[in-house]
């Protein structure tokens, strides 16, 4: 039987791509790649419409282990939104200071089609090899700045990491495997839910959860995340913070939410401290912090906090919330990742003190990092402050503890981005020269801001969409 | 007379000690390219582990025996990029010892 490739086109599509765009880098001359660039975001915005164009199209390849539904679909669409933006916003860094690389693009196309796969997989192996792909993709880029120290260290530092993460999660996998017989993870299910836990199971979950809290940089597996973060050229440290985190917490969803549904009480409690420790810790540490890629970094930690927050309940309106919150937080965290990439570019600086007066030398800049700050803080009319309604509206009833700690903590998150804002627009700058935003970086920081604004305002189609979504991930 | 037999419990208790030694040199080990061993050791008991669920669980597919093979190959990739990355940063730094990376706080 020949199986129905129309399901995959997309991920064929950046598969050839990837491949397009790193053999156009060969073959054209040195001084014409720029627009190597531009090809690859327009691409990057025609499999978005391709996996758009499928958006009904749902079924199951491979008898079962590769699943395209709704939930993926709209995974695919926030990581092709954000690779896209990303592209956009790094054309000018790549030139500066990686030397115009052609690789870049088609690596991180490679790494975006890891996330595609990971949003899909339903067994373990696929799962692996997509994350897999991902992760090494990543630890390339990180490094990519090769003659910089700085960026070397935090790939050496990623690489062993990251291999050591995937070892745990493997464990886990392996353990699962050897208890229920099975590595497609709906088959998981089915099994786990008819039989009493065993403590070797347990013992799987553990290593489970371990090995994912690495890769969504929950605490207390989170220490290499502002190294890296700091270490990493900007843009890829966006990708990272944005993709990564949100097709690990695909495959959270899917393991847990899917495999391990049955035993559901077994680890509820155990996110749900995960959630709250990484919320206080992410917060907490994020305040004394100098350099901007750091206090992203820790921000970003918060984040994961808040998206595992979801997860708890195992229910369809805690996907949503996950589905509408990765939505969003793509659009808040390129935005102020790209002003710090646009800004060191300028400026060569990346201390919060530097940026004093950014509001008179770019009022745009200034614009789209406070707008990018206060939706993570989830002030009102910002798209934060939608999706971390619908996060703690699904734990109000049984976990009204966690629900106090992520409001509380929300507040303290409002001081560090305050801070931020303040040196921006109160401080007189030192060096008054006007910042000059070219016409791809102002393209992202205005579709950053817009959505973010938009999606504020007025939630209910994109809520609609998520809903359809996470309904669609409970058909099955 | 003494006979031995090997069941799947053997396995899992060396593949259990492997990945034990393996995790603790990760996060001892000061050397870079140690570290990278060290996870390959990690992997391994895995791959132990993955094939010995394949002959006493599920002895009629070969489920475990496929993972493994994508284990192997996923892990040669792996440290061929980590090799790369532990090349450059000697020809930055001319050390692969850990404790000497400290531009960022580890």
């Amino acid at each position: 039987m020949i199986p129905d490739l129309s399901l995959i086109v997309p991920e064929l599509a950046m598969a050839v791509l990837g491949l397009m765009v790193l053999i156009f880098g060969l073959i054209i001359p040195r001084g014409s790649r720029h627009g190597l660039g531009w090809f690859a975001a327009l691409a990057l915005l025609g499999v978005t419409g391709l996996v758009l164009a499928g958006w009904n199209n749902g079924g199951n390849l491979y008898g079962n282990l590769y699943v395209v539904d709704q939930f993926s679909q709209f995974f695919k669409i926030t990581f092709l939104l954000a690779a896209f933006l990303v592209v956009l916003g790094s054309m000018r860094y790549v030139d500066r200071h990686l030397g115009g690389q052609s690789e870049y693009y088609s690596i991180l196309i490679f790494a975006t089609l890891g996330m595609m796969v990971m949003s899909s997989a339903n067994d373990f192996m696929t799962m692996y090899l997509g994350l897999e792909l991902m992760t090494i993709s990543f630890i390339i880029l990180v490094c990519f700045r090769r003659l910089e120290a700085k960026s070397l260290e935090s790939g050496m530092k990623y690489v062993l990491l990251a291999g050591m993460s995937s070892a745990v999660l493997l464990y886990g996998l392996s353990l699962v495997y050897g208890i229920t017989g099975t590595v497609v993870i709906s088959e998981v299910g089915k099994i786990l839910a008819m039989r009493a836990p065993l403590p070797l199971l347990m013992l799987g979950v553990v290593m489970l959860v371990a090995g994912l809290g690495f890769k969504i940089s929950a605490v207390p597996f989170h220490m290499w995340s502002p190294d890296i973060y700091e270490g990493a050229p900007t843009p890829i440290t966006a990708f990272l913070a944005v993709g990564s985190k949100a097709a690990s917490f695909a495959i959270l969803i899917r393991i847990f939410v899917v495999g391990m549904f049955g035993i559901s009480l077994n680890w509820e409690l155990l996110l749900a401290i995960l959630a709250a420790v990484t919320i206080i810790v992410g917060n907490l540490v994020a305040i004394p912090q100098t350099n901007i890629k750091r206090l992203l970094a820790y921000s970003s930690i918060a984040q994961a906090g808040y998206i595992l927050v979801g997860l708890v309940t195992a229910s369809q309106d805690g996907v949503k919330g996950v589905l509408f919150y990765a939505f969003l937080y793509v659009f808040a965290t390129v935005g102020a990742f790209t002003v710090a990439s646009h800004f060191y570019n300028v400026t060569g600086s990346d201390e919060i003190k530097d940026y004093a007066g950014l509001a008179q030398r770019s009022p745009l800049m200034a614009a789209v990092m406070v707008v990018a700050m206060l939706s993570m803080a989830g002030i009102p009319p910002l798209a934060g402050f939608v999706g971390k309604f619908y996060l703690f509206m699904t734990i109000v009833e049984n976990y009204l503890w966690l629900a106090f700690i992520g409001l509380i903590m929300s507040m303290v998150s409002v001081y560090y981005y305050l801070r931020v804002a303040l040196v921006m627009y109160r401080n007189d700058p030192l060096d008054s020269t006007p910042i000059a935003v070219s016409a791809p970086v102002t393209v992202t920081l205005v579709v950053a801001m817009a959505v973010t604004l938009f999606l504020g305002i007025y939630p209910g189609p994109v809520a609609e969409v998520v809903n359809n979504a996470a309904h669609s991930f409970f058909m099955h | 007379m003494l006979t031995l037999s090997v069941s799947l419990h053997h396995y899992l208790i060396l593949a259990a000690v492997l990945f034990g030694i393996g995790l603790f040199g990760v996060l001892t080990k000061r050397n870079a390219v140690a570290v990278l061993i060290c996870i390959e050791l990690m992997l391994n008991a895995i791959n132990i582990n993955l094939l010995a669920f394949n002959k006493y669980i599920t002895p009629n597919d070969f489920i475990g025996q496929i993972f493994s093979i994508f284990v192997i190959t996923v892990a040669a990739a792996e440290v061929g990029v980590g090799l790369a990355i532990v090349i450059a940063i000697y020809r930055n730094k001319l050390s692969v010892n850990l404790d000497e990376f400290d531009w960022l706080k580890w």
